[in-house]
Parts: C-alpha cells; structure tokens; sequence
C-alpha cells in the first residue's frame, strides 16, 4: 500500500479504460514515466467501446501473415475523404494514416493476439486486420501487458473535476466508491470517449428523438470529462448532433447491444413504420454497409420504430441474428404480433406484391429499386428495428501533438487520444476499423507526448 | 429429444455467437456454427462434442456477465455434452450411471476390488500368496494366467461393445451428408486433430486453462498422460507377444521392454494426471459444468489408481507383498473396464466423431459473412 501520502504525484495520468487508454499508458510507461489508468466502469465490463471492436485499418505496402494484399497511404485517404466529405484535418488524416502503420506490431509486441485470415470464417479484408477472439480479447491482452510493466490501475473510478489552473491542469479528481479523492499528475491523457450515453446531452441535439435511440455501446462513455474541457474553454469540434446511427433489433438491450443487434437483411424484405406503411427504397443500397444509412432513416419514423418484413426465401437469405425473428404463416397474423394494423400491413405487403416487376417496382412509390420480390412464401418474418446510436461526430480539437487546443492555444498539460477527439479526422461516416485505429494510434502518441511533457 | 432448459439456454446463447463469430479463430465450434439459422437437437449433441471446454470464449466475449446477454457458451455446451453421454449410453439404463458418478464407479471398482483380493486370498494358500516368487512364471502362480487374462478380457469386451454401441448411435446423429470419399478424405485432418488437440490451443497462444493467462498446460498434461497410456497399453501387448509368440513368461526383467515401457507409462500418467488435477482445483469454475468437472476427477483419480498400483507391483515384485498387489492391481484394472463406459472415456469416443464432422464439413466451401465492425 501507498495509500499513505494524502496527495501522490505521479508523471501521467491516463482517464479511460478502452484501447486509447491502455495504449496512452503503455506507450507513457514504456517512455519511464509513472503512469496511472482510470476506468470508470468495474473491471468486468472494462475496455469502453473496444470491448466491441473487431478489427482496425492499417496502411501496409505488402501483404503480411495477418493481412493479404497491400493497402496504400493515397488509398486510405481517399476512401477517409470519401466518407466524411471532406470533413476531416488533413495533417491529422495523414498522422493516422502514417502511424497506423506500425501499430499490428507494436500491438502484437504488447501482447495482443491477431487473427491469420487462412483461419475461420471471417471476411475477407485487405484493408483491415482482425484481433484473434475480438476487441475484448484485444482489452484484456492491454490490461495485463500494462500491469505486467508497472502501470497501476483502478477501476470503478470516475473523474469528478478536472481544477484547471489557467491552462494548467493541477489536480484531477477521481472518485471510487462514492469517496473522492485528488491526483496530482505532470501530465494527463483524456482517453474516455465521447458522450453518447449521456441521453440528457443527446436530447440536447437530437431532441425528443434521443428517447427513441439505443446506444449501442458501453453505458460508460457519459462525456463528463468532454463537458469539463469544454467548459475549461477547450476548443470543440464537430458536431453533437452528427452522429453514426445503425438499424438495430428493438429487442436487444437499451445499452451495449454491440454488433450482435445490428439488422443486415433490409435489401431482402420491406420495411414499414408503425402504421404499416413504407417509407424508403429497400433496395436503395445493397452494400454491406446499408444498415448504417437505416439508422437515421428509423430515428424519424414515428417512435422511432420500423419493422422489416421479409417471408421465409428472403429470411432464408438474410444472416442469423441473435434474436431470432418474429414469425407468423400469414401477414395478418404477422402484423397481430407486430402489434400492428392487420389490415394496413396486409395492404401494404398486397400493394408491394402487386408492383413488383423484374427485381424491381412498377409505379410504387417510394419504389424498391433492387431486388424486389414478393413476399408470398410463409412463415413471414419480422424484426422489429430502433436505431443504435455507435457515437457521435463530436470532440475537443487537438494538435499534431495531442494536446488540447483552447480558442487561443493549447492546453499545457492535458493530452487527448481515441474517440473523445476523433472528430478531428472523423468529422462524418465511418469506415470499418477505424475506431480502433484511432485509438490506438492517437492514444499511443497522447501516451508518449505526455510522458516527454512529464519528463520537462 | 424435446426441448427443455438446457436446449434452449444452448440455442439462445448460440444464435448470439452465430451473429458474433468474433472468436471464429479460437475453435473448430464457431465454423461450425457460421451462417446457422436454427440448431437442432443433433446438431447441438454434435456442437457439444465438439467443444474441448477451453474457455478462450469465456475469456474473449463481449457478452459474458454481467451484460445482459449473459452468454456462457463453454457452460451450455458442458451442460449438453453431460447430458449427451447419459443420452447415447448403451444399456439405456447405463445413462443413469453418470448422475451419480463418484458412488457408482466407487461401488464397482470397489466391488470388483474387494472381490480380486477375497477370491485371491481365499483360493491360494497363504503358503504360495505371500512367498517371494522369483523367476519366469511367478505372477501366475498367485493367479493363474487363463484366470488373469480371461476376466480383464472380458471386461473389455463389455467396455467395448457397450461403447461402440453407443458412439454409433452418436455418429447416425450427427453424420453430416456426405460421400464415402468426402469422409475418407476428412480422416486424415482429422486424426491430426485429434492427436494434436489442436483445439486446445486457442488458435494460437494457447487456453485459458485455469484464468484469463493463456496456457498449453492443460494440452501438454493430456499429451502427457496419453502418451503414458499407450506406453502401459504397449507394454502389455509387447508382453503378450512375449508369452505366446516367444514363450518367454513374466516377470521380465527391469531393462525389457515391457518393464521400461510399462514403468515409463505409469510415471507419465501419474505425472500427466497429476497436472490434469491440478488445473481443475485452479481453474474458474464459470465456464464448465460442475457434473463435468465431477466426471474428471473419478476419472482421473481412477487413472491414477490403476497407474500406481501397476508401478507397485513392479516396485514389490520380488518381495512377499506381490501377490497381493498384483491381485490389486488387477482388480482395479478389471474393475475400470466395467466402469469404462460410465466415465470420462466416452468423451475421447464422441470428441473424435465431432472432429471428424467437423473436418468433413471443412472439407466443403465455408461460408463467408461481413463481420467487420
């Protein structure tokens, strides 16, 4: 126990508990600084939204044992450019892109397993390597690296107040069992995410439609810490009411659900709102990634609710799910467990029938453009879809060195990595990976620019 | 089988990792699952099977308690591969002989135990029983070869007829659609797995043999102890070879083949077994099942017995103690054939089909998913 002195000073202190957490706090133990990690959540759901990772980008010239192929800077950052319309930092693009690099094996070198792509059955991808057992087992091999070189770590442990000194951060306040107490660090790394659990903050910029989301993370990204910076005058960026939506199985739990709830059979049913009616092209977007275009379309059906009614050719289609879907051998019946109008869905499903011409629709409005077949084949079945917020397009700035920038500078000492300043390159969309990637490039970087400041 | 409990805490676990797939790379069972909509009740004694209970989806999942989903995959296959050997046991009434494992096969082994000692205590006169006997022959004239060789044969021909019967019931259930040639095919990788245990390596760095650490300890132990089986295996065919091909009688003498193939087995498996119970004292007791882990202990102290009473007589064969300890030895050798059906045996029986299965279904294109998050 060290428990003695009232008020430790160590050199870096790191508040977060997912991989830009642990990689900040290796990469600053590593540089000989005394570091300590912060997470909030108990140790059993430690690791924030990595917990639900799978995968991270990375730039590679030649094809190594966990990732074929090659996968160029230019590529990159034009697939970036692609999906935030511009809305990304160019020199920090180009730091991301540059550093994520090296970061298999710096991960690999930290203890974490990859996955040889010859092996399972996971999709092909040159473009992204795969954790072997996924972002948990990712966390884990993170947690006991750290641990085994000498960082301490506490779970359960909020931060309360961060006392900013002009643009010093002198104490931080953490609290662990309803007891607060202050840590005096040289330098503090902000690695705890953005704010999307925080339904109040969320009602703030989605209004009423915010009670409708399901958020599809760890219940322990609250943005307190990003509420505390913003307030100390640091400089935000994005915007709060961008945000990454997917379809989701209204079933699954309001928080957490991770990718298991995410509904991928759009393209092969219709979907209607809660009067039975449809409202968009199903067959709009055939893409892997449509469901992701679905989630802000639902946010504004009434209640924020949608069903996709498939029958029994297209649920055979459809991936498994983790719930499996509702089923019935007629519509009326279907919609009677839907709790929707019989009549309406039957209609609905009669007209859609009756338009159906060559895998598309004739005169149906909205039409289904691709893939249009009718839904004739029992059992018909249903999954009823909310939309799952992943995280919002939202952070404080910062500078190719991770510091946090103010309207006039930068803060002296506070240093941010992974999603609490992905906006700064992420300003719109999402590509797979990239959470990740992010983290554990800016995270690595916050790391070892704090233990430098530290070591002033 | 209807659906109860057990199926159905199976079926809601598994369609969550179907829809996951993120431990694809740890294990044969989650290829196996890929692309699954519905599982049936053969599929799941299969799936069961399958399972080595290594716990790396324990340890990697992102749905284990306390999130709501509460998956505990390697508990609800642990449950459903109990409750399978009970199921494909042949006597039917046989199954009820897991239930209550440690009194069943303590009663038995025991018994034919007892038995061994009283018949040889009571048919050979104390005069021959507890003299030192030296020379080609001396087992036998405690108890008589025909005798010896008559009743451990008999009761492996039980143990063998009870477990083919059952494990080709298991394999009708879970025998995938395919051709001769396809499954002749299969033999060859699966074999490999099967010796190598490969799915006790977590695709890699290992299991998680008793916490979140990564190890092979538990792969190495079972290699260990194996191999000392098959060595003590060897040494009583090489003996027989001995006896009716060469006419030479035991004992042998401490550098044949036998002696040094018999004595290296035991120590093997006494010190595999011993890593074996170790593991299972330290291990996290969540992802397994607690009849399981009942099952490998009677099993595993059973083992043991047989290896150290056979190291006995070899320690004691030259003093007035071996006849005794011979008849010891035999009778819990005896004693573990009739019991072998009821055991932890099985598992090595139904663990090769499903690998089998496993590697026949390999052999056929997979399925590939978007899994990228």
């Amino acid at each position: 126990m060290t428990g003695a002195s009232p008020m430790p000073t160590i050199d870096v202190l790191v508040v977060g508990g997912g991989s830009a957490a642990l990689c900040a706090a290796i990469a600053a133990r590593r540089h000989g600084a005394t570091v300590r990690l912060v997470e909030q959540a108990p140790v059993h759901l430690r690791g924030g939204n990595s917990r639900h990772a799978r995968n991270f980008r990375l730039l590679h010239d030649e094809a190594h044992w966990y990732v074929p192929d090659s996968y160029g800077e230019d590529a990159f950052l034009r697939d970036l450019h692609r999906v935030t319309a511009g809305a990304t930092d160019e020199v920090l693009a180009r730091l991301l892109i540059r550093g994520s690099a090296d970061i298999a094996p710096w991960l690999q070198a930290n203890g974490v397993a990859l996955q040889d792509p010859r092996s399972g059955v996971m999709p092909h991808s040159k473009r992204t390597a795969f954790f072997l057992g996924g972002g948990k087992a990712m966390i884990n091999a993170l947690y006991a690296t750290a641990a085994s070189i000498g960082v301490e770590i506490g779970y359960d442990s909020e931060v309360v107040a961060l006392q900013l000194d002009d643009a010093h951060c002198g104490e931080v306040v953490i609290a662990r069992g309803g007891i607060a107490g202050p840590i005096v660090a040289k330098a503090v790394v902000l690695a705890c995410g953005g704010h999307q659990a925080d339904r109040a903050w969320l009602r703030e910029s989605f209004g009423d439609i915010a009670d409708g989301l399901v958020i599809r993370g760890t219940p322990y990204v609250t943005g307190r810490v990003l509420r505390m910076l913003l307030d100390a005058g640091a400089k935000p960026v994005g915007d709060p009411a961008q945000a990454h939506i997917v379809a989701v199985d209204a079933r699954g739990p309001e928080v957490d659900g991770g990718i298991v709830t995410r509904i991928t059979a759009i393209p092969y049913g219709i979907v209607v709102d809660r009067n039975a009616k449809r409202f968009h092209d199903e067959g709009e977007d055939a893409r892997k990634t449509h469901y992701a275009r679905w989630g802000a379309r639902i946010a504004q059906c009434p209640g924020q609710i949608a069903y996709l009614i498939m029958d029994a050719a297209g649920r055979a289609r459809a991936l498994p799910t983790a719930l499996p879907p509702i089923e019935a051998d007629s519509v009326a019946a279907l919609a009677a467990k839907l709790e929707l109008d019989p009549q309406a869905l039957s209609a609905t499903v009669a007209g859609f029938n009756d338009a159906v011409r060559e895998s598309g629709t004739e005169a149906l409005v909205p039409p289904k453009s691709h893939g249009a077949a009718a839904l004739t084949t029992p059992p018909f079945a249903a999954y009823p879809m909310r939309p799952g917020l992943t995280f919002t397009h939202f952070g404080v700035a910062v500078d190719p060195q991770m510091r946090v920038l103010t309207t006039d500078g930068h803060l002296e000492n506070i240093f941010a990595g992974g999603m609490i300043m992905a906006a700064n390159v992420l300003g719109r969309g999402y590509l797979a990976g990239l959470g990740v990637t992010l983290s554990a490039v800016f995270g690595r970087l916050a790391g070892e620019e704090a233990a430098r400041h530290a070591a002033r | 089988m209807p659906p109860d409990d057990l199926t159905d805490e199976a079926d809601r676990v598994l369609r969550i990792c179907t829809a996951c797939m993120y431990c694809d790379g740890l294990c044969a069972v989650f290829p196996a699952i890929a692309g699954k909509h519905d599982f049936t009740p053969n599929d799941l004694d299969y799936l069961a099977n399958l399972c080595h209970n290594c716990r790396g989806c324990w340890y990697a999942c992102q749905y284990a308690p306390p999130h709501p989903f509460a998956v505990n995959l390697p508990n609800a296959l642990a449950e459903l591969r109990q409750r399978s050997y009970a199921d494909y046991a042949w006597p039917r009434w046989l199954g009820a002989g897991f239930a209550a494992n440690a009194g069943v096969v303590t009663a038995i082994v025991g018994g034919v135990t007892t038995l061994t000692l009283l018949a040889t205590a009571l048919l050979v006169p104390a005069e021959v029983l507890f003299a030192a006997h030296r020379g080609a022959g001396a087992f036998y004239q405690v108890v008589p070869w025909p005798i010896m060789a008559g009743a451990a044969a008999a009761a492996l021909l039980w143990a063998v007829i009870s477990i083919g019967v059952s494990a080709i019931s298991y394999w009708r259930s879970i025998a995938p659609r395919a051709s001769l040639g396809a499954t002749l095919r299969a033999l060859v990788p699966a074999l490999r797995d099967i010796v190598t245990l490969r799915n006790l390596g977590g695709g890699g760095p290992g299991c998680n043999d008793a916490s979140e650490k990564f190890s092979q300890q538990r792969r190495w132990c079972h290699h260990i102890m194996v191999a000392g089986f098959l060595a003590s295996v060897a040494s009583t065919l090489i003996a027989a070879l001995y006896h009716h091909a060469l006419a030479i009688e035991a004992p042998y003498p401490l550098t044949s083949l036998p002696v040094l193939s018999g004595g290296i087995g035991g120590v093997a498996m006494l010190i595999g077994i011993g890593g074996l119970l170790r593991l299972e004292r330290r291990a996290d007791r969540a992802p397994s099942a607690a009849a399981e882990v009942r099952l490998n202990l009677v099993f595993l102290v059973l083992l043991a017995l047989v290896a150290a009473s056979g190291l006995a007589v070899l320690a004691l064969r030259d003093t007035p103690a071996m006849g005794l300890t011979l008849s010891l030895h035999l009778g819990l050798v005896i004693g573990s054939f009739v019991v072998l059906p009821v055991s932890k045996a099985v598992h090595g029986v139904y663990r090769s089909m499903a690998l089998l299965r496993a590697a026949i279904d390999r052999a056929v294109p997979r399925p590939r998913r978007g899994g990228e998050e």
